[in-house]
């Protein structure tokens, strides 16, 4: 059976003290949620703390609420939760998706968003035993110092993941992160990620993502289509997020965000500039012409490489057509309208996971 | 004593129903034990240490760091067992641990035991070994090069090639020279793994030199065989006992390195020692579907009677032997069994490259040959503007006659499954549009191989059956892989015996215990080990019938056996009666392949079997003309059982194999970069979830087989072998393209759809077949077509 | 704080019994049941949250155990494979997977029965479709998966119910006939 190596685990109080952890123990020490992706890459000695620090368990974590600057989930609230819930749902049904495209209904039960917006990028020659690496010799992000899918690029090529993250950039959603002092940052989720597959956060050692902040319903439509191989289990082998608001018929403003194409998730929003003040019906059915363009200029900067399953080419003309998807189902859906915050009351609160 | 004198009619009450399988009690609570669940007093785990090169002298191995280790117990290297073997006696070419060479990343150099598995995994860490890399193997083109340096076995040869074979049955030449079109195809097969749920486990436990051995095997006898060579036992001191498996597919065949370093650690520490592998490791061990390079050229006249068929195969065999030669022998030796083909010539090979040893699993060397075949006769009959369906069926070989290479074929529904999964399907009333197809394609697979893995004379299955106080037990050796083994074991005694299977305990796959069957291989268990069971019990039946006549005054054939009753007696005592008149009552039975079923040239020994099975699918899709995505909507499924003796599990193979097929078709590949395993795990190895299974209608056509019991024939491996080119067929109908590589992943589809946006030929495959030393034929004078065929 | 690997209480129920076990925070609850409890019914195929073997129930949810800390469990209630039947009355889904053919080698079953329990007990009369994607995660090489959704259907529609009171006796006595087989 693989086991995972020795190390110490803490359940932290509250969010201030995991912080504190972490900031003490420096690389030593790492956060864990649901752990679904911690653990296995401990087990096969690619990520080596010694401290676990559980934060899925903080009632503090485990909150949906509505105010009227948005929607706030709780980095500790569930997958699973995320993806029953039909007022999400109505809300923002690109991030909802997204969050029930994630692998398996039992990993999703353990599976946090926290964890999922700070998923570890993969490679497939990263995501292998100690064993396996050794025999190839190690790659930069870990153990070594050559990029083994592209061996002369001077930084991590490991592909980002997530695929809530994505959504959450389109909807130009925030990140809350609390600091070892207790501090509060904001940022905007796109600020959260960098283009190296080895560190691809930018988020402080000691910071705890405590929240992630969706903009009041109601502005925008969203859609996420993602390409895998099996309807399951699966990773993103690419995709695309897309958030689309409206004035009437017409379309006001588009953005667009792949994932798996790269070390960081992919905003190509630039690429939607056609879109913009354009009838959502010459979207949905007449102009083709004008979609594939987009989808086209938006695949342009993509640069997947062969490190995760099937041809790389063929990963980038799907993402290209998941583009074209995700804006035909974002335009088709119903014009969204402000949903009052009371529908995110109380009871979505509370139940905060374990961990 | 009156008795009101009845007809006797024969009793089914069992053979024939869908009966839950007599094991699901205990595997529905968690209670059965599978290998890994055994936990023995004071255990050890063991740990092996495995090469990092694909190829490589070893020049020293050191332990010194890893003995003085604490909690390690012991630690082996190959000097400890030097002994070489191998399941098929002409290459015993497998050391349990290397330490001369190692041939591929994966192959194991040394074995701890340690007090828990975490100390044994650092003691193979602590293990200092010197390599001297030498140049890999890779492909099948570099092996068929002259070797870069050393070849990776020192037998065999030339260089890496491991085995050829040429054989001609008939005149081909002058049947291509009669032929109105000749056509040639070139189609590669890439390799894939069985996959089973269960991680390989053995445990083993050793006292006063005998040595006694748990393990995930699919094969007692031939583990057996092997453990005895290597420990220098006598085969009376080892005892290896089959474990209920979690799954075999055929990839729980062989001898293997974990099953006998635990047996010599529990023989050199004294204490019981358990090795489980992690799943890359059973990556590692493999024996899977050998990639397959083929080539065929077919004449055919006007009509498209086939006139002559050359075919030509050159399989990726990896590092060892394993069941090679054989599998190499059948990428050749069953297209005779489902078209009439008058002169035939096979030519193949295997290599050696450093890579994971392939082997058998579910199909053993027919799935690559009868993609390439099926596929191969659709193209024949779109260039001849036949139906694919019509081109076959004016081929398809008749019931009870001979094949060219000598194959007595007996019960044969090829016409019945057709028309049924035809009828099914309304494949012949499919309407034509872009992106959706549909495709049909048959099939045949052997009920047991005629010939055991190496040459002795004991009966291929062999079964006692007891009664007395404790009820009735059945031994033998048969090994339940969840294919219901044990279910058909009991069903065939409860119905000589006119009881329910629930009644009937089980003592199998034991080779202390059981007499010796030769395994659960090629399709074997009901067929063979079925009438060994049947004859045991009919002879046990004799005797409670002749007690019960004798006591009743009555003639033996007015007894009637049911409903656990012997004429007016209850089962019990009937059993009680017979045994105070015959004394202990213990029946056996055997089954040996009857003689004459196949030829005398040398290679004949694959391919006969006492009876074949028959399948038929058509495969319905969509696919995706812009991303190359395949749905698979439906897929019917008709197979020439002989006769279901319980339907429920019949079913269950049947899906169960169209489900592997489609996996093999789809997505599953067993693939290698820099000469590692590209996917050592669930997540990267694809194999259908839930949710890519389409549904499946399983047609049952029942021939009744003359030789099988109660007229049953194989279900485990043959309904899995259509499903491929159908696939293939389907995507072809759907885009008018061919992909002539399996599997068919999307991105290979835009690639053939591409290949004819551009004007070029619309398929995907490999070019060109290599030219490969096959030797000079030997030619093998045909059966007498007009003789008498049995 | 404490050195890497020293051992931890942990309060658990599993299967109604309570137990209060000194663990190692790196043994998985995978390792916990089948080592320390001796609970060997819940399979391991993968370790990596990749097969859904090791499914069992924390809180009444479908968790994969390998991917489980024992901290990350303090005070839950668990149910294994041990635990689905009341005593030697075998549970519904027990009963439907035997008598239609749910499970060959049955290493998945375990797994898949507790996910489809789990199912169940939030959506008694799920869709063909819903009982696919709740099992999604569970992979299987034998069955080829329709039986298995057979039986789910079964079992959440009552029909094995009065068809036999558990497998044992239906083998024995041929009282379950799987002609019951839903038609697909
Ligand atoms: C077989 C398999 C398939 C998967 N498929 C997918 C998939 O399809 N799509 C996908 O997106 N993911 C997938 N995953 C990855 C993973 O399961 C999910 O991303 C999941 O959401 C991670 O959440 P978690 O709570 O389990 O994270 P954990 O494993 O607990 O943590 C993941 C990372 O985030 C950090 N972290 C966790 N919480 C916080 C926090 N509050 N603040 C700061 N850092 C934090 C951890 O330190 C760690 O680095 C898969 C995993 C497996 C094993
Ligand atoms: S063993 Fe846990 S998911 Fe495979
Ligand atoms: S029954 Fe064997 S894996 Fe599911």
């Amino acid at each position: 059976m693989l086991r995972l190596p020795p190390f110490s685990f803490l359940r932290a109080r509250d969010v201030a003290e995991a912080a504190g952890l972490l900031a003490e123990h420096g690389d030593q020490a790492m956060l864990v949620a649901g752990g679904t992706d911690l653990v296995p890459k401990m087990k096969r000695g690619q990520l080596t703390p010694t401290l676990l620090v559980g934060v899925g368990h903080l009632a503090e974590l485990g909150h949906v609420s509505a105010s009227d600057r948005g929607v706030e989930i709780g980095a500790g609230v569930t997958l699973a939760r995320v993806a029953a819930d039909a007022r999400l749902g109505a809300a923002y049904p690109g991030y909802v998706q997204a969050a029930a495209s994630v692998s398996s209904p039992a990993l999703r039960n353990a599976g946090t968003i926290g964890g999922n917006l700070c998923v570890d990028t993969r490679c497939n020659y990263y995501d292998m035993s100690f064993e396996w690496r050794q025999a190839l010799g190690f790659c930069m992000k870990k153990d070594g110092d050559v990029c083994r899918v592209a061996p002369a690029s001077t930084y991590c090529r490991a592909i980002a993941s997530s695929d809530t993250a994505p959504v959450a950039i389109a909807l130009g959603a925030t990140v809350v992160l609390v600091g070892p002092g207790g501090q509060r940052r904001e940022l905007a989720a796109a600020d959260l990620y960098q283009d190296d597959g080895r560190c691809y956060l930018t988020k402080q050692p000691g910071e705890v993502v405590e929240s992630l902040r969706l903009p009041p319903p109601g502005g925008w439509r969203s859609a996420y289509v993602k390409v895998r191989r099996r309807h399951a289990i699966d990773f993103p082998l690419g995709g695309a997020a897309v958030a689309l608001a409206t004035t009437g018929p017409i379309i006001e403003a588009c953005r667009i965000v792949l994932t798996a194409v790269g070390p960081r998730p992919l905003d190509v929003s630039a690429a939607a500039e056609p879109l913009v003040g354009r009838p959502l019906a010459e979207v949905l059915g007449g102009d083709v012409g004008l979609l594939a363009e987009v989808a086209a200029a938006a695949v342009k900067p993509a640069k997947p490489l062969d490190n995760a399953d099937l041809h790389y080419v063929w990963r980038k003309q799907m993402t290209r057509r998941a583009v074209e998807q995700a804006i035909r189902q974002a335009a088709r859906q119903p014009a969204p309208h402000g949903a009052p915050a009371a529908t995110f009351g109380a009871d979505a609160a509370g139940g905060a996971k374990r961990g | 004593m009156t008795a009101v004198d009845t007809p006797v009619v024969p009793w089914t009450g069992v053979v024939g129903r869908p009966l839950p399988r007599v094991e699901a009690a205990a595997k529905v609570t968690g209670a059965i034990a599978y290998a890994d669940d055994l936990q023995l007093p004071g255990m050890l785990f063991c740990k092996l240490l495995r090469s990092p090169h694909p190829h490589a002298r070893v020049v020293s191995v050191d332990t010194t760091a890893a003995r003085a280790m604490r909690g390690v117990v012991a630690v082996l290297t190959g000097h400890d067992l030097p002994t070489k073997y191998g399941i098929m006696p002409t290459c015993e070419d497998e050391q349990a641990l290397e330490h001369e060479k190692v041939r591929f990343v994966g192959d194991p150099v040394a074995a701890v035991a340690a007090v828990d598995e975490e100390t044994a995994l650092a003691a193979c860490r602590a293990i200092q070994v010197e390599y001297q890399p030498l140049a890999a193997v890779e492909s099948i083109e570099d092996a068929l090069a002259p070797p870069d340096g050393e070849p990776l076995h020192d037998y065999a040869g030339p260089g890496n090639v491991h085995r050829l074979a040429a054989l001609e049955f008939g005149d081909v030449e002058a049947g291509f020279a009669r032929a109105d079109h000749v056509r040639e195809d070139v189609f590669f097969f890439e390799g894939n793994t069985h996959l089973p749920m269960e991680q390989h486990s053995a445990t083993a436990q050793a006292s006063d030199g005998q040595v006694t051995l748990w393990s995930s095997t699919q094969n007692p006898h031939y583990v057996h065989r092997a453990l005895a060579k290597v420990l220098g036992l006598p085969m009376g001191s080892v005892r290896v006992v089959a474990a209920p498996l979690g799954g075999g597919f055929g990839g729980k065949c062989d001898p293997f390195s974990h099953e006998i370093a635990v047996c010599k650690l529990a023989l050199v520490t004294g204490r019981p020692v358990k090795c489980t592998l992690t799943r890359e490791e059973v990556f590692y061990t493999h024996r899977g579907r050998h990639p397959t390079l083929m080539w065929v050229r077919t004449g055919v006249d006007r009509e498209g009677h086939i006139l002559a068929m050359h075919f030509r195969s050159v399989l990726d065999g990896g590092a060892y032997g394993s069941y090679g030669p054989a599998s190499m022998l059948y990428t050749g030796a069953l297209q005779p069994t489902t078209y009439r083909i008058p002169a035939y010539r096979f030519e193949g090979a295997r290599v050696f490259t450093s890579k994971a040893p392939c082997g058998p699993k579910r199909g053993h060397g027919t799935p690559q040959p009868r993609f390439a075949l099926e596929v191969h006769l659709d193209k024949i009959a779109e260039e001849l503007g036949i139906d694919p369906v019509t081109l076959r069926r004016r081929n398809y070989v008749e019931p009870f006659t001979r094949t060219v290479n000598w194959l007595r074929v007996t019960s044969c529904g090829l016409q019945q499954i057709t028309d049924r999964v035809l009828d099914a399907s309304g494949y012949a009333r499919r309407r034509r549009r872009l992106g959706h197809g549909m495709g049909f394609a048959v099939s045949s697979y052997m009920c047991g191989a005629g010939l055991s893995i190496y040459w002795n004379t004991l009966p291929h299955s062999q079964c006692v059956v007891t009664a007395g106080r404790g009820g009735v037990t059945v031994f033998c050796g048969a090994t339940d892989i969840g294919q219901g083994s044990d279910s058909m074991l009991a069903t065939v005694a409860a119905e000589e015996l006119g009881l329910q299977p629930g009644a009937i305990r089980l003592v199998t796959g034991d080779t202390g215990l059981t007499p010796v069957d030769l395994g659960s291989y090629s399709s074997r268990v009901t067929f063979m080990a079925g009438n060994a069971a049947r004859e045991a019990a009919a002879k046990l039946r004799q005797l409670l019938v002749e007690a019960v006549a004798e006591a009743e005054g009555r003639s033996p054939e007015q007894v009637q056996v049911r409903d656990a009753r012997i004429g007016s007696l209850g089962f019990e005592e009937a059993v009680a009666l017979a045994e105070e008149r015959f004394g202990t009552l213990a029946t056996h039975g055997s089954y040996t392949p009857p003689a004459g079923i196949g030829g005398r040239y040398k290679g004949a020994g694959v391919g006969p079997s006492p009876a074949y099975s028959y399948s038929a699918a058509v495969v319905e899709l969509d696919a995706d003309p812009v991303t190359g995505e395949i749905d698979v909507h439906k897929v019917w499924l008709a197979h020439d059982i002989g006769r279901a003796i319980n339907e429920l599990a019949v079913r269950g193979q049947v899906e169960g194999g169209v489900c592997m097929g489609l996996g093999e078709a789809l997505m599953e590949a067993q693939a290698y970069r820099h000469g590692l395993v590209k996917q050592p795990s669930m997540l990267d190895y694809k194999s259908l979830t839930f949710l890519e299974m389409p549904d499946v209608e399983t047609i049952l056509v029942e021939t009744v087989d003359p030789e099988g019991p109660y007229g049953a024939k194989e279900v485990g491996q043959g309904p899995l072998l259509p499903v491929i080119p159908a696939v293939v067929s389907a995507v072809h109908d759907a885009l008018g393209v061919w992909v002539d590589e399996v599997p068919v992943t999307p991105d290979k589809v835009l690639r053939a759809l591409e290949a004819r946006a551009r004007g070029r030929d619309a398929r995907y495959g490999p070019k060109s077949f290599p030219v490969v030393p096959y030797p000079p034929l030997v030619k093998v004078a045909p059966p007498d077509a007009a003789a008498p065929t049995l | 704080m404490s050195g890497a690997g020293e051992k931890q209480v942990v309060r658990l129920t599993v299967n109604g019994e309570d137990h209060e076990l000194l663990v190692r925070p790196h043994a998985t609850v995978l390792e916990l049941l089948r080592e320390d409890l001796r609970l060997t019914g819940t399979k391991h195929g993968c370790e990596l949250g990749e097969c859904g073997a090791c499914t069992v129930l924390v809180d009444g949810q479908a968790q994969l155990s390998c991917l489980l800390l024992p901290g990350q469990v303090d005070g839950a209630c668990l149910t294994t494979i041990e635990g689905l039947a009341d005593g030697p009355v075998l549970h519904p889904l027990q009963r439907a997977f035997a008598a239609l053919g749910g499970l060959q080698c049955g290493y998945c079953t375990p797994g898949m029965l507790l996910a489809a329990k789990a199912l169940l007990d939030t959506n008694p009369t799920p869709s063909r479709q819903q009982i696919k994607e709740a099992l999604a995660g569970n992979l299987c090489r034998c069955t080829g998966y329709a039986a298995i959704v057979d039986a789910v259907e079964a079992a959440a529609l009552g029909a094995v119910e009065a068809a036999a009171q558990d497998a044992v006796e239906a083998a024995a006595l041929g009282a379950v006939e799987a002609a019951a087989r839903t038609p697909r």
